[in-house]
């Protein structure tokens, strides 16, 4: 279990991420009650049954996931969560990117998967709003230092969409 | 030259205490030793062969006197008393202390400058023409946009962990000088129909799959340079691949799409950021190109007895001709500091030496100087009146040698004397080849040619390009040589053809030797090395080289009797 940070407290997470197993397929596996983030493939595959439901719906991207192929979708998502097998895989960076810039996705967008201290400003600045630390971190000193390594920035992204430049008195 | 506003330097101050704080915590067991390596070599630290490597950005290759002079204090306080220019405006160090990393990095910021980004997969240091803004070819001084650059790409937070590094050149002259066919995106400067743009080349890249860019839009107006580089990074951060260190540069992803593709992704991407906040204004390039002002040239500079001195001295005469270059001021000439001294390191420079280019600076040329990809620093705006004292200071410090563009001014790595991902030492190549051409008339008589040397294929030493190159390998825990012929920088550049089998270390003196035979005694008139290599072809190269042994097999004696 990771650490869920949000809003700079360590928060319960309160949603159940569905998980396909070896004998589970995308059609046949069952769609539990709650508020569940599902398998991208799931939601893709049986948004009528989900939407049926009338729970809360996440999502979770992977790496590999093509975000434009839920960019119609995003109102539906009470969380999206992407997922960082490595810390220095950075495509999660791009996804949120988009998720924030171009789709218009508002609700929590949640890193999870190998997510350390030192990602955790960089995760901000593109949009993310909640992090899975991983367990072995310190989730207080995160809270301490993490969000505040840097007072600006020079371009634009998710938290402040105008770059330096543009606000820089002459 | 640019400086540092509030800003600048508070994101510098924060990223040294960021730093300091990480080498504490893997110091005390909180960052393992794989979460701390990302980290530290985002800011220039490497674990090398004998101890730690720090690497420090000269970005697009201004230093001024203070920074000069702090270098020179780092070398003494923190090193062994020298230090290494590369082939990208960077500095490194070899022997600091990890602990003594946020320090000096401290000590860097206070003359503004930095060691981020000069490693790890994130877009590292903007390179460029060492005679930006002297230049009698420019068209427009790259500097101001590589400096726009420098501030969009320094902690870019969605292009921090891409699949592997991003080196961008620019160019603003007819001739490049900044080898920007071979970088992830080299931008050409033009003016066409009175407006300013670039030609964008992306996918070029030397090291182990070498490739030449390719044009991925023929003008791009000035203002979009930086949407349009978001997009390609945009691209390659999402598509390029993860799997394999050796396949991830942007240059196999280009090859694996073509470039027609990868360019419709580019501009698919590009049509949304287009004209959106990172449009450049007109009030941003003039606040930075405020600090790239031509100094305070003197109108009519009189040359004193420049000439009379030439005719009168043929050491300086020789140095004149090898060792300074046009300018665009009358009275005026750019001179090249040899780093390239026979016997020393290419690309070495001492404590001493750095603190003597300071004063030099100062005195002879607006207290400025720029770091050369060839690994030399230039006095970009000398008198012509001052040249004669100019030359014999420099002599003084051993920064006078004659031989820029001769065959022993020669590109080098730090090889595996030092560098851990080294197969076979470099220096002591370079070396041995100055030793067995230490003849001024006879280098003047081979006359201009490029010989650059890595001492593994990542190509530090840029041997594709080089019109010899040389190519440390390992084979069977031993150090052999591969020798490269016609290659090339510039807007023509290329890869050099390998002549054949490898050679040993003893061996490569008598090789070069041979190759620079068939040249003297081939050439027509004024042919230039690569222009008879050009007209001949490599055959009788290769003939010469390996006349009287068996085709494929490299002598090993040596190798046996070590």
């Amino acid at each position: 279990m990771a650490q869920l940070i949000k809003n700079k407290q360590i928060v319960a997470d309160t949603w159940l991420t569905l998980e396909l197993g070896e004998n589970d397929t995308v059609e046949s596996i069952a769609l539990p009650a709650g508020d569940v983030i599902f398998p991208f493939a799931v939601w893709q595959a049986r948004k009528g049954e989900i939407l049926a439901r009338g729970d809360k719906i996440g999502l979770l991207i992977k790496g590999e996931d093509l975000v434009e192929e839920v960019a119609g979708d995003v109102a539906h998502f009470a969380v999206i969560a992407v997922n960082f097998p490595k810390f220095v895989d950075g495509r999660g960076y791009s996804t949120a990117s988009l998720l924030r810039q171009r789709y218009g996705y508002t609700g929590e967008l949640r890193a999870v998967g190998d997510i350390l201290h030192d990602q955790l400003f960089y995760l901000t600045r593109v949009g993310f709003d909640a992090y899975a630390l991983r367990d072995d971190k310190s989730a207080a000193y995160a809270i301490e230092k993490g969000f505040s390594v840097f007072s600006d920035a020079y371009q634009p992204s998710t938290t402040q969409p105008q770059p330096l430049f543009r606000r820089r008195s002459a | 030259m640019y400086k540092y506003d509030a800003i600048d330097r508070q994101l510098l101050n924060e990223r040294v205490a960021q730093f300091r704080d990480q080498v504490r915590r893997w110091k005390a067991g909180e960052l393992s030793d794989d979460e701390f390596r990302p980290l530290r070599v985002q800011n220039g630290l490497y674990i090398q062969r004998h101890a730690p490597m720090y690497r420090i950005a000269v970005p697009y290759g201004m230093l001024n006197s203070a920074q000069l002079r702090r270098l020179g204090h780092i070398a003494r306080t923190y090193d062994r008393g020298y230090g290494h220019f590369t082939t990208r405006h960077n500095m490194q160090f070899n022997w600091p202390k990890i602990e003594d990393c946020p320090d000096i990095m401290a000590e860097l910021a206070e003359v503004e400058m930095h060691s981020i980004q000069t490693s790890g997969n994130d877009i590292r240091n903007i390179t460029t023409d060492q005679f930006a803004g002297v230049a009698p070819d420019e068209i427009i001084d790259p500097r101001p946009l590589a400096e726009i650059v420098r501030q969009w790409s320094m902690f870019h937070p969605e292009f921090y962990f891409l699949p592997r590094k991003f080196k961008i050149a620019i160019s603003g002259s007819r001739d490049d000088r900044a080898v920007t066919w071979f970088h992830d995106i080299g931008l050409h400067l033009k003016v066409v129909d009175g407006e300013i743009g670039f030609t964008v080349i992306v996918g070029g890249g030397l090291g182990r799959t070498p490739i030449r860019g390719q044009v991925i839009r023929e003008f791009l107006p000035w203002q979009h340079l930086l949407s349009y580089c978001e997009a390609i990074l945009r691209v390659y951060n999402r598509f390029g691949r993860r799997d394999n260190a050796f396949k991830a540069r942007i240059k196999i992803l280009v090859q694996a799409l073509g470039i027609e593709a990868f360019g419709e992704q580019v501009e698919a991407e590009w049509s949304h950021l287009k004209d959106g906040p990172l449009t450049l204004t007109q009030a941003e390039y003039d606040r930075i190109a405020a600090h790239f002002t031509a100094p305070a040239y003197e109108t009519a500079a009189d040359s004193g007895d420049f000439a009379d001195k030439r005719a009168a001295d043929k050491a300086f005469a020789r140095w004149l001709e090898r060792n300074t270059h046009p300018h665009k001021v009358a009275g005026y000439r750019a001179v090249t500091l040899s780093l390239k001294a026979h016997g020393i390191a290419p690309g070495d420079i001492t404590d001493q030496q750095l603190d003597i280019v300071a004063d030099l600076a100062e005195r002879y040329s607006f207290g400025e100087v720029r770091v050369s990809h060839e690994q030399n620093l230039i006095l970009a705006d000398a008198r012509e009146a001052d040249l004669h004292a100019v030359w014999q200071e420099a002599k003084k410090a051993g920064l006078a040698t004659p031989n820029i563009g001769l065959l022993t001014g020669i590109i080098c790595c730090p090889g595996g004397d030092v560098c851990d991902l080294a197969n076979a030492k470099s220096i002591p190549i370079a070396k041995a080849i100055q030793k067995r051409f230490d003849n001024l008339d006879y280098l003047f008589d081979i006359g201009d040619i490029e010989l650059n040397i890595s001492g593994c294929m990542n190509a530090c030493g840029h041997h594709h390009v080089g019109h010899i190159g040389i190519l440390g390998i390992d084979r069977n825990d031993a150090e052999f040589y591969q020798v490269t012929l016609g290659g090339r920088q510039g807007n023509d550049a290329r890869l050099g053809k390998i002549i054949g089998p490898s050679f040993s270390a003893e061996e490569m003196p008598d090789v070069v030797e041979k190759i620079i035979g068939v040249y003297l005694e081939s050439r027509q008139a004024d042919e230039c090395f690569l222009d008879t290599f050009d007209r001949i072809g490599i055959d009788p190269f290769k003939n010469r080289v390996y006349e009287g042994r068996a085709h494929g097999q490299a002598k090993n004696s040596e190798r046996k009797a070590a």
